[in-house]
């Protein structure tokens, strides 16, 4: 096969009608903002399991941490009538990314499960999808990070440790994604069922504000609440087409 | 141009610009040495540091992660656009006031571009990977993203580089084969190189001429288009107050602008220490200056524009950000921008300021400041004030940043003063074109080939 022809095949193949709208999974995560108490579990755990850096006191205060999910936190009012508003924030995974439009090398991308991917091996470090991105939850790499020991010890070793001058943000725990993949091909089955992946952070919140499954699968938790009076998606107004649905938070007002 | 009274000859042109470089004095070493020495000092070093230790050496940080960089980047593309663009039009509309200055005009194009380039080596996280922009047969079977804006960019400037490299050197075939003429030894060698065989017949001439036409027509839109591109790099964004449909216009009118005061600048100091205060006229600064007005008024509308369409939108985010920029933490730059190139340049309507030399050096010099101003303000306003605002922040350039910064202009004067004892620096066939005819031609002062 000449040369010519590979890349026609491999044109033909990634132009399949719809690749961008119908997908294998359609991963999707609701949090519901009236049980989030904003304990910031999740924040911890995405840490441990996704070997984010701890960036020490002075890259903190330069305002280099690095939080693939993070506690957003809106005041209301005066004191002492005040009100204290929680968003966790992380990566809404896009089904019209900016960042992925923006990114010359092709480091992020959307994958056939849904999600918006990232290729540290691929990122040369523009940092342009950061600033396209509306949601400011992508981070990036200002200088290597060392693990003293015996922290080490603890990396996740199904993720990779990022090194200076990539871009990063979550990944829906990308490495359970793919477990719990393989695990149900293994088994004979095709699809994964609902509840068989979660990622860490929807694994560790204790009021069970988060859940996470598969859009496409009319059954799936996630699907029950989705189209519920209290879903809604952050700067929907920008038409990202978000996977990540906040459930309104209600009777708080007294 | 030159009138009767005027006692400069065909022999005078050939004699000044020869000795600009062959002849070599002491200061020109000391300019040289200084330059190099900053280059390293202020550009190198701090890269090289930059890239051992990582971007962290710069300022930027979570919402600002674009920072001076980029700005310099802009800026010198900015730069770039006086030469050759102002040299293409100039040509194809008979402007014989063109013909002294285009020439080191043209060079500041060449080595702006080339100024910028490094600054995007600077920019990105991993420079050892910037060739995976160029879309080129891999074993990874991987193509760039031909969506994206920054791709475009690649594209645009490595043309416009292409394109200025040849509209130089094109131009200064004859003038390459009249130094070789007057030299000897390895300058005669490098120039009998250089000016590829040129003989001076009428062939030679008139397909000279056609086909720097041809290349005048062909780089004006290449200019155009390659700020365009740039500012797309911002205009296609969703960010509040970079998200524009003016920016395209709003870049290249930024750019010919602070192009224009560039070379102002660079025509000071040519006819200050070069010795050319017979081919860079008052003449020139007038045509200049009035050329100045007119782009900061334009360059005024647009800003007007902006802060109007921001206010008009409705937007909380624009709205946001408009007020950020004309009264927040960067307020003060904004003012001095506008002051810099909006209030300033209006002296340009007197012809007795146009035709002051020392004036006109100290204007170009704050608009161009100014214009600097203008592109960090686009990157760092906007990108401290967008959507989310718990996400909002503040940076601040670092030393290493504010050290390249310094760098980069050295970077610039040393490519620069290496160009003005290579190239002739005043195109001299050229400027013999604006002269009357002598009576009688001396053969032996005629300069050979030219004859």
């Amino acid at each position: 096969m000449s040369f010519l022809d590979r890349i026609a095949e491999g044109w033909r193949k990634n132009r399949k009608p719809g690749y961008y709208e119908n997908f294998d999974y359609h991963w999707t995560m609701t949090i519901d903002l009236d049980q989030c108490s904003g304990c910031g579990a999740c924040v911890t755990a995405c840490q441990a399991e996704n070997n984010l850096p701890i960036v020490g006191e002075k890259a903190f205060a330069k305002g280099r941490e690095v939080k693939w999910l993070r506690m957003e936190h809106y005041w209301e009012g005066e004191y002492p009538d005040v009100k204290l508003n929680i968003i966790p924030m992380l990566c809404q995974h896009c089904d019209n990314a900016p960042c992925e439009t923006v990114c010359p090398v092709s480091a992020t991308y959307h994958n056939q499960d849904g999600l918006n991917t990232q290729i540290y091996n691929r990122c040369i470090g523009t940092r342009s999808c950061a600033v396209y991105c509306p949601y400011e939850v992508r981070y990036f790499n200002y200088n290597d990070h060392t693990w003293d020991s015996p922290l080490d010890q603890q990396l996740n070793p199904d993720v990779s440790v990022r090194e200076k001058g990539v871009m990063e943000k979550c990944t829906f725990c990308i490495q359970r994604v793919r477990q719990a993949k393989d695990a149900a091909k293994d088994d004979g089955r095709r699809r994964v069922r609902d509840g068989e992946v979660q990622p860490a952070c929807v694994q560790t919140c204790p009021s069970q504000a988060m859940a996470f499954g598969d859009r496409n699968d009319p059954e799936s938790k996630v699907s029950q609440t989705l189209d519920g009076p209290r879903a809604y998606r952050v700067l929907d107004e920008l038409n990202t087409k978000s996977s990540v649905v906040y459930l309104k938070k209600v009777g708080t007002e007294a | 141009m030159q009138g009767d009274a005027n006692p400069l000859k065909y022999t005078d042109i050939h004699n000044d610009v020869v000795a600009s470089i062959v002849e070599t004095g002491s200061n020109y070493y000391v300019a040289l040495a200084t330059a190099l020495a900053l280059t390293l000092i202020c550009f190198f070093f701090p890269w090289f540091y930059q890239l051992y230790y990582g971007i962290g050496a710069a300022g930027m940080n979570h919402p600002g992660v674009w920072g001076t960089y980029l700005a310099s980047f802009i800026f010198w593309i900015g730069l770039s656009h006086s030469g050759t663009l102002l040299s293409c039009v100039l040509h194809i509309t008979n402007s014989s006031w063109r013909k002294a200055m285009y020439r080191s005009a043209e060079a500041m194009t060449l080595f702006s571009l080339v100024v910028a380039a490094m600054m995007v080596m600077v920019h990105v996280g991993r420079p050892w990977f910037i060739h995976w922009t160029i879309p080129y047969p891999n074993q990874m079977e991987m193509w760039p993203n031909f969506r994206s804006p920054l791709l475009f960019d690649v594209m645009a400037i490595t043309t416009y580089i292409t394109g200025s490299t040849v509209f130089i050197y094109m131009g200064s075939i004859p003038d390459f084969a009249a130094v070789r003429d007057r030299t000897r030894g390895w300058r005669n060698t490098m120039y009998s190189l250089l000016s590829l065989g040129w003989r001076g017949t009428d062939t030679e001439w008139h397909r000279l001429h056609w086909a720097y036409t041809f290349l005048a027509v062909l780089i004006i839109p290449l200019a155009v288009s390659v700020h365009s591109i740039v500012s797309w790099d911002f205009a296609m964004s969703i960010v509040p107050a970079l998200h524009q449909t003016i920016f395209a216009p709003y870049f290249v009118v930024g750019a010919i602008y602070s192009g224009t005061a560039g070379i102002v600048t660079v025509m000071f100091v040519l006819r200050k220490f070069m010795d050319f205060g017979e081919y860079i006229t008052e003449l020139h600064f007038d045509n200049l200056g009035k050329l100045l007005l007119v782009l900061s008024l334009l360059w005024s509308y647009i800003n007007l524009v902006e802060v109007f369409t921001g206010f008009y939108s409705g937007a909380s985010g624009e709205i946001e950000a408009l007020r950020y920029r004309l009264f927040g933490f960067y307020a003060p730059l904004y003012w001095e921008m506008i002051t810099f190139c909006a209030v300033l340049p209006l002296l340009c309507a007197f012809k007795r300021f146009r035709t002051s030399f020392v004036p006109m050096l100290f204007l170009s010099i704050a608009i161009n400041i100014g214009m600097y101003t203008e592109r960090f303000l686009i990157v760092a306003t906007s990108l401290s004030r967008q959507y989310l605002p718990d996400a909002w922040g503040l940076y601040v350039p670092s030393a290493v940043e504010i050290s390249i910064l310094v760098g980069t202009l050295a970077l610039f004067t040393t490519l620069f003063l290496l160009f003005v004892k290579i190239f002739p620096s005043v195109s001299m066939y050229e400027v013999k074109e604006t002269m009357d005819t002598p009576k009688k031609i001396p053969a032996a002062a005629s300069g050979g080939s030219l004859a």
